[in-house]
Formats: structure tokens, C-alpha cells, sequence
């Protein structure tokens, strides 16, 4: 099953000074307080943010809810926003398998795949054993998702507290907060190009297609930041 | 209305997570050392990197409100802090929000 210790090592690493606990939090509470504006209940809210935990999935099944959009849109709206997952675990997994590990254990634990655990683990897979690496990805993985979840109520329950002003302080933490990371994260020629190009071409494709934008501009990003960085060294 | 909330949750949750799904089939096929996990390195780095310059470029929400001079203002600034800071991401993430909701309801 799963190793304790390792768990709970992977559940503590969210008190660290690099974690996302804030951002998390900032953006789960305007997500709480969105769906209650929208008229979603609590149970609805938590379970939506218990299954989807991807923000900006669920941010647009609020605007789809709002606009009365059908559920195929939604499926298809979600899907090219959160298709940057497909990637984001291709990067991951390779590094957390181990042949004592139960395949369906994989399947589980892919559902923690989001910005913040993805980024925790790829900062810190290396002190950790390879036999347990999945223990400790599940453990990140249950940190993240019960801020997430806490957030969301918490959220919900003071949306009426919340001015304009609160709600757009809110929701630039995120943003800024991965922009750091995302700048952090630059020390080879290669994560150099794929942040910076990956931006570039982000909002160039967006007059292209706006739904297509992320998936065309990163593809088009990494692939050039990819061929540039092997050409070079990394 | 219910009902439709409720399969609404349940076609967001399963969207999002058929790429996590097939993330995990094609993981294990490829391994660390491959060029094939750099590549895809580089393409989960440049598609969240995408992602980013659209939240803050042409954003959705509450931050579609706000002048654009002013959010990029505020990440500028946001940023260097974290690069000055030490790398410390608690100092960029708290000012964020102060100066945003500062700089917004000044101007």
C-alpha cells in the first residue's frame, strides 16, 4: 500500500518556504467564492474542487455554467485548458516509477497532477528514494489537495465578505506566485527558451485561436526550446 | 439546475483528467534519460509558461477588470522582488495582492 513515513514526509514538504500553500489558498478561496456566486452549493463546490483540481478547468466551467453553455463545450473548453497536464505528468512519472509499485496506484495518483504538487516534486524528487518517490508524490499530492479543498469552503463561506477589490487581489497570487517559480525554475539554455519563448508564442497564437493558444504556442515553444538546447549542450 | 451542476463537475473532472490518464500510459514507455522526456520537459514548462502570459495578458474574471498597464506593472514588480528577495516566494506572492488591489483602486 502506501509507506507512511515517506507519505507523510511528501505531506510536510507544503510547509516549506518555496511551497504554493498561499497561492493555493488565494485561488481556491476566489474559486469558493466564485461557485457560490454562481449558485452552487457547498457540497457541489467541494466535490467540483475534490475531482477537477485544476483552476483554470474549473474557472471555466464557472463561465460556462454562467453563459448556460452545453456539456460538450464544457468537456471541450476543459479539455484544451487542462491538456497541458499531458505533458506536465509525461515529465513526472518516468521519474516516480518503481517495479515494487502496483500499477493502479499510478492511475490514482496522476489525479494529484496540478501546477503546485507537479512543481514541489520536480524541485525535490532527487532526495528522495526511488523506491518510495510515489509514496512521497501521493503525500505532496494530499497536501495540496486539502488546502485546495479547505480553500474552496472557506471560500464559499465568505464569499458575502469579499469586495471587488478582494476578489481581484486574489486572484493575481497565483499568476504571480508560478511566474516566480516559473523564473526560478530557468538554469539551463533549454527551461530558459521553454519559458520564455512558451510565453512569447503563448500570446501570439492567442490571435490565432484563443482556444488553442496554450496547446499551440507551448508545443511550438518546447519543441524549438527542445532542438535549440540539444544543439547546445542541454 | 441541480442536475445540471452536478454533471457540469462531473465532464470538468473527467476532461481533466483523461491527460492526466494518458500522461501515466505514455510515461511508461519513456524513461529519465531519454530525449524524449527532455522534450516533453521543455513542452510542460513552455505550455505552463503559455498559460501564465494568458492569465496575465488576457485574463479571465476578476482580473479582466483591471488595466492591463497595471498587472504587468504589479508582476514586474512582484518579480524582482522575488529575485532580490533571495528567492523567497512568500514576500512576491503577499505583495501581489496588497499592491494590486492598491494600484486598482487608485487609478
Amino acid at each position: 500500500m502506501i509507506n507512511t513515513k515517506y507519505f507523510l514526509k511528501g505531506f510536510i514538504s507544503i510547509k516549506g518556504t518555496d511551497s504554493p500553500a498561499i497561492a493555493l489558498a488565494a485561488s481556491f478561496i476566489a474559486i469558493g467564492a466564485l461557485f457560490k456566486t454562481i449558485g452552487l452549493n457547498i457540497q457541489e463546490s467541494i466535490f467540483s474542487t475534490f475531482l477537477t483540481y485544476a483552476l483554470p478547468g474549473s474557472l471555466i466551467m464557472a463561465e460556462s455554467l454562467i453563459v448556460g453553455a452545453s456539456l460538450l463545450n464544457i468537456f471541450l473548453a476543459v479539455w484544451l485548458v487542462n491538456a497541458r497536464l499531458y505533458p506536465m505528468t509525461v515529465s513526472l512519472f518516468p521519474l516516480l516509477t518503481h517495479k515494487s509499485q502496483p500499477k493502479l496506484k499510478y492511475y490514482l495518483a496522476c489525479h494529484f497532477i496540478a501546477v503546485s504538487a507537479w512543481l514541489i516534486m520536480k524541485e525535490n524528487y532527487k532526495a528522495v528514494e526511488r523506491k518510495y518517490r510515489l509514496d512521497f508524490w501521493i503525500g505532496v499530492g494530499a497536501a495540496n489537495l486539502s488546502v485546495a479543498v479547505s480553500a474552496t469552503a472557506f471560500g464559499f463561506f465568505i464569499a458575502d465578505y469579499l469586495n471587488k477589490d478582494m476578489m481581484i487581489g486574489l486572484a493575481i497570487v497565483n499568476p504571480v506566485y508560478f511566474t516566480c517559480v516559473m523564473v526560478g525554475a530557468m538554469k539551463t539554455i533549454q527551461m530558459n527558451l521553454a519559458v520564455i519563448l512558451g510565453s512569447l508564442l503563448g500570446i501570439t497564437f492567442y490571435f490565432v485561436s484563443p482556444e488553442w493558444c496554450i496547446l499551440l504556442g507551448g508545443f511550438t515553444a518546447g519543441t524549438f526550446a527542445f532542438f535549440i538546447g540539444e544543439s547546445n549542450g542541454t | 439546475m441541480a442536475l445540471n451542476i452536478v454533471l457540469a463537475i462531473l465532464v470538468t473532472s473527467l476532461a481533466t483528467y483523461i491527460s492526466r490518464f494518458l500522461g501515466v500510459i505514455t510515461s511508461k514507455k519513456i524513461k529519465e534519460t531519454s530525449k524524449i522526456f527532455r522534450w516533453f520537459n521543455c513542452l510542460a514548462y513552455s505550455t505552463l509558461s503559455a498559460l501564465l502570459a494568458r492569465i496575465i495578458i488576457f485574463p479571465a474574471g476578476a482580473l479582466a477588470e483591471v488595466d492591463y498597464f497595471i498587472r504587468f506593472i504589479v508582476v514586474i514588480i512582484c518579480l524582482i522582488v522575488f529575485l532580490i528577495g533571495k528567492k523567497n516566494f512568500v514576500y512576491p506572492t503577499v505583495l501581489s495582492a496588497l499592491l494590486l488591489a492598491f494600484l486598482n483602486s487608485s487609478f
